[in-house]
Parts: structure tokens; C-alpha cells; sequence
């Protein structure tokens, strides 16, 4: 489970310490590093976190077999929402935000009240749909 | 609305073509609220695909403009105000709006689920919150052309000082960053959907080393993002609190230091022509084995040169800013040369793939191989500027232009392969082939006779953002040349058009698999039913719909899809 993608986002991680490394003991040079150091996290947490998983759980998934046959694999795949307005609605308030940020704060009326709807609708609407 | 996906009524169908009988009834909204409420990864694709080729095609519309002000050396059609507007709206609108929403939300969309065997995307919702988000940034940006005192004018690199709020006021500049930061965000969530999906949703027996090329170069591609487009946000973000709230990081009147702009911006801009490039790596990587009628050759090193291509991306930043003097010079060169190896790799592979193969030369053959050419001659002449002795000869000239439009020009060749190839698949209609080779062919050779003199221009001594050259009247000829190789880009464009609606007017049926092809996505119809699949076949190897309609070539029942090939060889 999740075996191989765990180990390529940890081989990203260490790639990046190692230019990291090289970077910062060559150039002395802060952003770059520090930004670097991002990359390493950005490998090494999800990949971590994915392997922790692998050790504890330890089986594969049908994906993960090469011999695994479709009927291995029936069961639930998830619920899949089919439509949606709140992404929408949630889309239009970050637009309004941004046009709070050029023409006058006053347009954070719309944008944060829009923005609240869309979060209060989405999680109802999960709620009523299941693990969506 | 909700809907479970069970995979048990996706059983795995034995005869040919049964599925795809019975569509998915649904009762949802209808009209705009179906549009603005979808959350189906098919349509959400397509919205982005529509969306980044109007891009493209206005930000082509604005090329024109500049290359018609270029044609003498003295001519007036703009002014240098707007001259400085028009290639700032340009190469911003291509990058940001065109090239990055096409390449990893567009087609990517709607093929990666489609590869993988998926339902959907893995957070539907939140794919249709990327689109939106996207559609506000291209709304801020264009919106910039009718603010007062016109739109951002300071390169679509937005280097400080130019950015600070006293060299440039206004509005323009403010709905350029907002408009960065939306479609920043909604970059992000496109990464972290494709990671997901590929991670968590692919079908029984799709282990990661057969996944389609496409698919792989896809979920590269998603962990770039998620890498880069967090520090240009965070950079726009930066820069808005120095334009408006009285900081001062990138300005040096209190203690602010422009040069952080420049490690930030590339540090994403780098890895961002990855995240360009990589997705159309990834469809010709489709194209050409399927035209070739060979498998891919050397699927696995094909995967670890993208994976070698975009760990090494991570170090080559500041080959943007050699001429700085403030940089870590043999670090970013020895860094970028490095990249020349693995893209030599797929070079090499792609010609592998062709070579003693069954070549069809159709259209989106065509600018699959359109694309490696011009690709090639783009990366070639990389290599240079990765020298710093030649990088400070011929920094901010026209060489660096035309070093960076033969890269996306292919890119744009690479975009068209795809939709002439996977066009069938999402309206079940091909495009005629003719006007696609029409248009191949003045794609082609245009981007060319635009590239060619900029390099030449760029050694003599051409500056870039020049709207004038009085002091050297003898440029004018290769000039003229470019701005001819511009005109045939805008004919192909047009030749696109026509082909869109003569084949909207005379229909040729495509079926669910028109090219015999070899991924997942034309084992279902065209187009694919709601949640795409009735039926999924058994996962044998990298290419599983070929291997449905060739039973003759068994592919191996057991993991090693490399001795696979071997023996399901095809043609030869
Ligand atoms: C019809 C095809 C195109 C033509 C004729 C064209 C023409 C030009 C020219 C002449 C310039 C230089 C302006 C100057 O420095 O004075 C330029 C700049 C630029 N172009 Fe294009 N271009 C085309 C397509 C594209 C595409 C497809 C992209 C990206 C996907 C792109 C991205 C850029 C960028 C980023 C700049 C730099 C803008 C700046 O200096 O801030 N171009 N283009
Ligand atoms: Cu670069």
C-alpha cells in the first residue's frame, strides 16, 4: 500500500538535502536555501507519512498488484459528488477578494459573505451526501 | 448530489464492444446552473481547455501586434508605453493563463482520470473550484487592459523595482498580481487533485510502472507544482504588502533587497517550465507509440529521465540571473547543463519509438514530431545560455527570445498533437485532416521563420523589449523575416478555426477507439458516460486497451512489463 509512492516522494526529499547541501555550504546564500529546505519538507512529510502507513498496514492494494484482476478491486470506490454550486460560489468570493485588494475594501462585503455561504453550504452538503 | 461509485457494476466485460450501451441517466440541473455547478473532471477539462486556447489566441493576437511595430526601425504604430504594455500582457497572459492551465489542467483533466481507470478526480469539488478560480485570474488580467493607465508594464517577470508602487502606480499593475495569485491557488489545487487521483484512484493491476507516459508525466508534474507555485504566491503576496502596506522587502529604501524578488520568481519560474513542458512530454509520449504501432521504447527510462528532469529543476534557478554577479555561478551551470542529459534521454527514446516502426502520418503525428524538432532546437540552444560566458554575451537579446519561443512554440505544436489526438475521444468526432496538415505545416515552418532571425538578431546585438532600433536600420531584414515566420503562425491559427467548424459542419464519427490505441481511455466510449466507465479490462501492462483488441499478443500474466513488451512485440 502506497509502498513505491512513499518511496519516490522520500528519494525527492533526500535529492533535494542533498542540493541543499551542496547549495548552501558552496553559496552561502539565504532564500535559496531556505526555499530549499521547503523541497526537502515537501518530499519528506507526505513521503513519511505515506510509508508509515505502508509499515503499519502493510498489505497492497489491487493497484498495487500486477496480477490483480478487476473483480479484486469491486467494492466501493467512493462517492463522488455529481454537481455542486459551492465551488462556485466559493470561486466568486476569492475573485471579489481580489478585487478588494485593487479598487477598495469595501468589496470584501461580497467576497467574505460569499465565502461563508460557500463554506457553510459545502459542509451541509457533505454532511446530507456522506463522506463526499 | 452524490453518487457512490461501486466497482462491481464496472464488471469486466468479455466481448467486444458492449460497453458503453447504456449511459448513466441523470437528473441534475440543466443549462448555465449544469455548467456552473459541474463537478465532473470532463467538463471542468474542457471548460480550461476552451479557456487557455482563447488564451492563447488572444495572447497571439497581442505577438502580432508587437511584430508589426518591429517590421522598421522607426516605426510608430505603438507607443513605447504601450509597447512595454503589450509584451508584459503578452508573455503573462501566454505563461500564466495559456501554456500552465492547458498543460496541467486542461487535457490533464480529463485524460489522467480517464488513463488511470478513475470515476473522477480524487476531490471533484475542488477541481471545480481550480477552474473557477483560474477564470477570475484571467478576468483581473484582462481587466487590466481597461484600467486607467493601462495594464502592467513591467515584464511578465515582474522584477522589482519596476513593481514598487512608485514606478508603478495604478490599478494595472494590482490586478496583475491578484490575478497571479488566483490562478496561483488555483494551480495548486490542480496539483494537489492530480497527485491524489494518481495516488489513491487507479484501477485493479494499474501499478505505478504502467501507468500511461502521460499519466506518469502528470503526477511529476503535480508534485512541481505543489512545489513551486507556493513561493510565487507567497512572493505576489510580498510584493502587495510592499505596493500598499509600507513594507519594504523587495526595495532598498528600508533595508528591502530587490534581488529576493528574482530568487523567488525563478525559483518558481524555473520548475514552472517544467511544469510546462512535462504534460507535453507526456502527449506525444502518447502520440507517437500509437503511430508508430510500436510500445514505447524504454517506457522505464523515459519515467526516470521526467523524474531526473524535475528533481534537477529544483537547482538551476538562478541560471536566470547570471548577469546579477550576485550568484552561485558554477553551481547553476553545472546544474543546468545536467538536464540536457535526461531530455537527450527522451529525445532519444521518442526516436527509438519511430524507428523501424509503422509510421501514420497523421496531423497529430505530425506535430508530435513538430514538437521534438522545435523542442530540440529550444533545448540546444539552452545549453548555451547554461554557460555563463555565453549567457553574458547574449543575456536580455533576442537570442533569449527566440531560445525561449522555440520552447513554447513547441509546446504549442505539442498542445495541438494532443488535441488532434484526444479531440475523437472527448466529442467522438475527428477533425479533418487536411486543414490539420494545412495548419501543421504553417505552425511548423512559421515558428521557424519567427525563431531563426532572433537568434541571429540577438548575436548581432539586439536588445529584447526594444520597441525601436534607429541606431541600426540594418536589423530591418531579419526583423521583417520574424515578423513573416509571426503572420504564418497567425494563418495556422486560422486554419485551426476553419477545421474546428467544417468539421462542426460535416461530422466524420471517430467510435471509441479510432487510432488502435493503447491506454485506458479509449476502452471506454467517445465521449465517456457519466464517471466514465461501464466496463474496465484487465490490467496487464502499460498499453491494457491494446492488449483487449490484440488477444494474438498475450502481454505477460506477472509484474515485469519490460519483458512484457518483449514479447507482445507488434509490428516487425
Ligand atoms: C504567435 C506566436 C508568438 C509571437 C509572434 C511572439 C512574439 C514575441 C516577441 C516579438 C516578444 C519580444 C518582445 C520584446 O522583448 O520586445 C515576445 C515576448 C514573450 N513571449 Fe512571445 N510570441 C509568440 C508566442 C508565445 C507563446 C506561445 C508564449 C508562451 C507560452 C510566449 C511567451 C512570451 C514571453 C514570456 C515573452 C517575454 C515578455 C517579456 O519580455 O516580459 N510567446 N513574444
Ligand atoms: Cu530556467
Amino acid at each position: 500500500m502506497l509502498k513505491q509512492e512513499s518511496y519516490i516522494l522520500i528519494a525527492f526529499g533526500i535529492f533535494a538535502g542533498i542540493i541543499g547541501a551542496v547549495y548552501w555550504f558552496w553559496g552561502h546564500e539565504d532564500s535559496g536555501g531556505v526555499m530549499l529546505v521547503g523541497a526537502i519538507l515537501l518530499g519528506l512529510m507526505p513521503g513519511l507519512y505515506y510509508y508509515y502507513w505502508y509499515r503499519r498496514s502493510g498489505g497492497q492494494r489491487p493497484e498495487d498488484r500486477p496480477d490483480a484482476t478487476v473483480a479484486d478491486g469491486a467494492g466501493t470506490v467512493d462517492a463522488f459528488p455529481s454537481t455542486s454550486i459551492w465551488p462556485f460560489v466559493l470561486g466568486s468570493g476569492c475573485f471579489f477578494f481580489v478585487l478588494a485588494l485593487v479598487f477598495g475594501i469595501w468589496l470584501l462585503v461580497p467576497g467574505l459573505s460569499l465565502v461563508l455561504a460557500a463554506f457553510i453550504g459545502a459542509t451541509a452538503e457533505s454532511r446530507r451526501g456522506g463522506s463526499v | 448530489m452524490t453518487d457512490l461509485i461501486e466497482r462491481h457494476d464496472i464488471e469486466s466485460s468479455d466481448d467486444h464492444g458492449d460497453h458503453g450501451v447504456s449511459h448513466h441517466d441523470h437528473h441534475g440541473p440543466s443549462g448555465l446552473l449544469k455548467w456552473l455547478t459541474s463537478t465532473d473532471h470532463k467538463v471542468i477539462g474542457i471548460n480550461y481547455t476552451v479557456t487557455s486556447v482563447l488564451m492563447l489566441i488572444l495572447g497571439g493576437a497581442l505577438a502580432e501586434i508587437i511584430r508589426a511595430q518591429l517590421v522598421s526601425p522607426t516605426s510608430t504604430l505603438v507607443s513605447f508605453a504601450q509597447y512595454n504594455q503589450l509584451f508584459t500582457m503578452h508573455g503573462s497572459i501566454m505563461i500564466y493563463l495559456f501554456a500552465g492551465p492547458f498543460a496541467f489542467a486542461g487535457l490533464a483533466n480529463y485524460m489522467v482520470p480517464l488513463q488511470i481507470g478513475a470515476p473522477d478526480m480524487a476531490f471533484p469539488r475542488l477541481n471545480a473550484l481550480s477552474y473557477w478560480l483560474y477564470l477570475g485570474g484571467t478576468i483581473s488580467m484582462v481587466l487590466g487592459f481597461f484600467a486607467t493607465g493601462g495594464p502592467a508594464a513591467f515584464g511578465w517577470v515582474g522584477y522589482a523595482p519596476l513593481t514598487s508602487a512608485v514606478n508603478a502606480p495604478g490599478v494595472g499593475p494590482d490586478l496583475w498580481i491578484g490575478a497571479l495569485m488566483l490562478t496561483g491557488f488555483s494551480a495548486i489545487f490542480s496539483g494537489v487533485n492530480l497527485v491524489a487521483t494518481i495516488f489513491y484512484l487507479r484501477a485493479p493491476g494499474m501499478t505505478l510502472f504502467r501507468m500511461p507516459i502521460f499519466t506518469w508525466n502528470m503526477l511529476v508534474t503535480g508534485l512541481l507544482i505543489l512545489l513551486a507555485f507556493p513561493v510565487l504566491t507567497a512572493a505576489l503576496v510580498m510584493l502587495y504588502c510592499d505596493r500598499h502596506f509600507g513594507t519594504h522587502i523587495f526595495e532598498v529604501q528600508g533595508g528591502g533587497v530587490p534581488i529576493l524578488w528574482q530568487h523567488m520568481f525563478w525559483f518558481w519560474g524555473h520548475p514552472e517550465v517544467y511544469i510546462l513542458a512535462l504534460p507535453f512530454f507526456g502527449m506525444v509520449s502518447e502520440v507517437i507509440p500509437v503511430f508508430s504501432k510500436k510500445p514505447m521504447f524504454g517506457y522505464k527510462g523515459m519515467v526516470f529521465a521526467t523524474m531526473t528532469i524535475a528533481a534537477l529543476s529544483l537547482g538551476v534557478w538562478a541560471h536566470h540571473m547570471f548577469t546579477t554577479g550576485a550568484v552561485l555561478l558554477p553551481f547553476f551551470s553545472i546544474m543546468s547543463l545536467l538536464i540536457a542529459v535526461p531530455t537527450g534521454i527522451k529525445i532519444f527514446n521518442w526516436i527509438g519509438t519511430m524507428w523501424k516502426g509503422q509510421v501514420e502520418y497523421t496531423s497529430s503525428m505530425l506535430f508530435a514530431i513538430g514538437f521534438v524538432i522545435t523542442f530540440l532546437i529550444g533545448g540546444i540552444t539552452g545549453i548555451y545560455l547554461a554557460s555563463p560566458p555565453l549567457d553574458f554575451f547574449t543575456h536580455d537579446t533576442y537570442f533569449v527570445v527566440a531560445h525561449f519561443h522555440s520552447v513554447v512554440m513547441a509546446l504549442v505544436i505539442g498542445a495541438m498533437a494532443g488535441i488532434y489526438f484526444w479531440g475523437p475521444k472527448i466529442t467522438g468526432y475527428k477533425l479533418h485532416e487536411g486543414w490539420g496538415k494545412a495548419q501543421f505545416w504553417f505552425l511548423f515552418i512559421g515558428t521557424q521563420v519567427f525563431t531563426f532571425p532572433g537568434y541571429w538578431l540577438g548575436l548581432k546585438g539586439m536588445a529584447r523589449r526594444m520597441a525601436v532600433y534607429p541606431n541600426n536600420p540594418s536589423w530591418q531584414t531579419l526583423n521583417d523575416w520574424s515578423t513573416i515566420g509571426a503572420i504564418m503562425i497567425g494563418i495556422s491559427t486560422l486554419f485551426f478555426i476553419i477545421n474546428l467548424l467544417v468539421s462542426w459542419r460535416k461530422p466524420i464519427p471517430a467510435g471509441d477507439n479510432p487510432w488502435d490505441a493503447n491506454a485506458l481511455e479509449w476502452f471506454t466510449t467517445s465521449p465517456p458516460p457519466h464517471h466514465n466507465f461501464l466496463s474496465l479490462p484487465p490490467v496487464r501492462s502499460e498499453r491494457p486497451t491494446w492488449d483487449y483488441y490484440h488477444p494474438e499478443h498475450p502481454a505477460l500474466g506477472h509484474g515485469d512489463h519490460v519483458s512484457g513488451h518483449a514479447e507482445q512485440k507488434v509490428s516487425n
